[in-house]
């Protein structure tokens, strides 16, 4: 592909539409307007294909794009005005009117389209481009008012942050302070209609949602400070934009909505899987290794009271070899999965191995008095309390034990210092 | 604190209806200086009195006037800390950035928030106990510390009167004690309370005014004189569990 200036030109508009939209998109979820604003752009196109019709009935160019947009943006806030009536009704939910709203204004955009088609080809010339995006089709000049409408709408977005950040948050007491909601709700949505219309023709009006809303979803995924958010949504959204239209200008068949969405749900789903903190794989992580480390303590807790059950004396470990068998008998477990277990602890030097034997070595035995430390002193604690039986004492404190600190072990013993005896029989599982 | 000074918060004749259901029917109340309760069943409006007292839900009738003047003359005299599952605590924000919104009225629409204000939320956080947690986001807080943040928030609005819906609603025993703590350094400092309260038991030792609710105001005035077991099972009707009823009543 060579570069030439028009594509640079589509390539500057939509970046900058996305970036738009990333910090739009960023508000609009936190405000919960994600549904709002996919009825702008479905209600957009009935605005769309009327403009074109009074434009071509004072025989002007119909492809002109200010009085389509116009026209966009009018029917847009007609959609969201429809949403709010319905709504006030009290007949029905908001979700409910905006899928109401949404579908009929759209209806009747498809329906005045298949009207237009019987007219002269003037017309009608790229109107339904306006449904799916066609950034090919920008001029340089499309890209520019695409560019400026964007850059308006992120200036807006900057000035009004405090604002918009507290009406998120709080809006009642937003109000208690003062702060008018419905001016920024009203702001808010006029940023919504802005960015949707600006971004019909190279993303189209179906898909427009996607670009305000997958920006936002991946950043909410990747940080906790708003600042950052915003600047992670925006930088997301200029290159879903930028990559849609790069995809389009290699291949026009390829409508650029689908090409910017599937870059946004790319990014989204890596986030989703991969994010630091929130993301799937880390959270697996550190389930799987939180349970790894139960099941740890609890075999080596198993390999010290075998050591107590066979005449060592409670609060020491003993000197002899258990059976792998024995401990997964006490533990209920099958035998494979002590197996496995032993394996690992011998790998990290906490048991020695022999013979389908294992024994504590000295770090192992360590680790061993502080496991059954902590577990006692949660039987101890129930059991002083009153919470428990014995058995239930027991079974809860496997539960509960792991991560009490040995200083929190301390509190809830009688005599910190030492190891208590079990106050149950060792041995197999009752 | 003379006399003669136009109570802190004044309601006449509120009426409050949701749909077609009545909730608040004709109350006339005026909150006195120090720390006061409001108590009653659950669906008694005590919540609907201080949203519409705030202009947060629409009355058909009657007015609440703060300090003698409509809110929108008081504003910077009136704090308001709302019922905790009121927000999304999983915001993007910082215990700072949330104890900072209080300052919104005193700073600029755009750019930072200036460092006086900055510093004057800090000190708000440092008074509820949360200093070290400023930077900690807000999800990742206990419940207890969130309260805390909500209360914050309101101190740092530096008013006269502030309006509490539920503070101690689901908190641990530390938090509990942060937030009598700082009741009563703001009754010290000669402000006003006027909090949502469910548990009867601690009404006397936490409050020195009560008002009881149930949809109308069944009885006011102080903690000795209206908190009495009379008053109390004709606000809550026969709702009231015996066990809490032997506790409030007097030895």
């Amino acid at each position: 592909m060579t570069l030439g200036y028009n594509t640079l030109v589509v390539l500057a508009g939509c970046a900058l539409l996305g970036l738009a939209a990333g910090t739009v998109g960023a508000f609009a979820l936190l405000r919960g307007r994600a549904l709002l604003a996919d009825a702008v752009g479905h209600a957009a196109l009935p605005g769309v294909v009327l403009a074109a019709l009074i434009v071509a009935a004072f025989g002007a160019d119909p492809r002109a794009l200010p009085p389509l947009l116009a026209g966009a943006a009018v029917a847009g806030i007609a959609g969201v005005l429809a949403v709010q009536a319905l709504a006030r009704t009290r007949r029905i939910r908001e979700d409910a009117a905006i899928a109401i709203v949404l579908s009929s204004f759209y209806a009747a955009g498809v329906a005045l389209l298949s009207y237009v088609q019987t007219l002269p080809a003037a017309a009608q010339a790229g109107l339904s481009k306006f449904i799916l995006g066609q950034a090919a089709a920008m001029r340089a000049e499309d890209a520019f008012w695409a560019g400026a409408v964007a850059a308006l709408a992120l200036a807006a977005c900057l000035l009004l942050f405090q604002r918009l950040r507290a009406t998120c948050f709080d809006p009642d007491h937003a109000r208690v302070l003062g702060l008018s909601t419905q001016r920024t709700d009203i702001a808010l949505l006029g940023l919504i209609v802005t960015v949707t219309v600006a971004g019909l023709q190279a993303v189209g009006l179906i898909l427009i949602v996607a670009l305000l809303v997958l920006p936002a979803a991946t950043a909410r995924l990747l940080t906790f400070r708003l600042p950052r958010l915003l600047l992670i949504s925006a930088a997301t959204g200029a290159l879903c934009g930028m990559a849609g239209a790069a995809a389009s200008a290699l291949d026009p068949d390829l409508p650029t909505g689908a090409a910017v969405v599937l870059a946004g749900a790319g990014c989204f789903s890596l986030a989703l899987l991969l994010a630091p903190e929130r993301g799937l794989l880390a959270a697996g992580l550190r389930r799987a290794r939180r349970r790894l480390a139960a099941a740890e303590e609890h075999f080596l807790r198993a390999a010290w009271e075998a050591q107590e059950a066979a005449g060592a004396g409670p609060g020491t470990a003993g000197d002899r070899w258990t059976p792998i068998a024995a401990l997964a008998a006490a533990r209920g477990w099958r035998e494979g999965r002590a197996w496995r277990l032993a394996r690992w602890l011998a790998f990290r030097d906490l048991v020695a191995l022999s013979e389908r034997q294992v024994h504590l070595t000295p770090r192992g035995a360590a680790a061993a008095r502080r496991a059954v430390r902590a577990h006692r002193a949660v039987e101890h604690h129930l059991l002083a309390l009153g919470a428990a039986d014995t058995a239930g004492a027991d079974r809860l404190a496997d539960l509960v034990e792991h991560g009490l600190s040995p200083e929190a072990a301390s509190r809830l013993l009688p005599e910190p210092s030492t190891l208590p005896a079990s106050p149950h029989a060792l041995g197999g599982k009752a | 604190m003379s006399a003669a000074a136009p109570p802190p918060l004044e309601i006449r004749g509120l009426t409050v209806a949701y749909g077609e259901r009545p909730v608040l029917w004709d109350v006339t109340w005026a909150a006195p200086q120090g720390l006061t309760a409001i108590v009653g069943p659950n669906g008694a409006g005590k919540s609907t009195l201080i949203k519409a007292a705030l202009g947060l839900i629409p009355a058909l009738s009657g007015e609440a006037r703060f300090f003698g003047r409509p809110l929108d003359e008081a504003r910077m005299r009136v704090g308001y800390l709302p019922q905790r599952a009121s927000v999304d605590w999983d915001f993007p924000a910082t215990a700072l950035d949330v104890v900072c919104m209080a300052r919104y009225p005193r700073m600029n629409w755009w750019g930072r928030v200036p460092r006086r204000e900055r510093d004057a939320a800090a000190a708000a956080l440092a008074e509820v106990g949360l200093s070290d947690l400023a930077g900690r986001q807000i999800g990742r807080l206990s419940g207890g510390q969130q309260q805390r943040v909500f209360l914050a928030r309101a101190l740092a609005q530096d008013a006269d009167l502030y309006l509490m819906d539920e503070p101690f609603a689901a908190v641990d025993a530390a938090t509990e004690q942060a937030i009598v703590a700082v009741l009563r350094r703001i009754a010290a400092s000669g402000r006003n309370v006027v909090a949502v309260h469910h548990d009867l038991s601690t009404v006397p030792d936490y409050f020195a005014h009560v008002l009881l609710l149930n949809g109308r105001a069944v009885a006011a005035g102080p903690v000795a004189e209206a908190f009495t077991p009379t008053n109390i099972a004709a606000a809550y009707g026969g709702r009231l569990n015996l066990l809490e009823h032997a506790s409030v009543a007097p030895a």
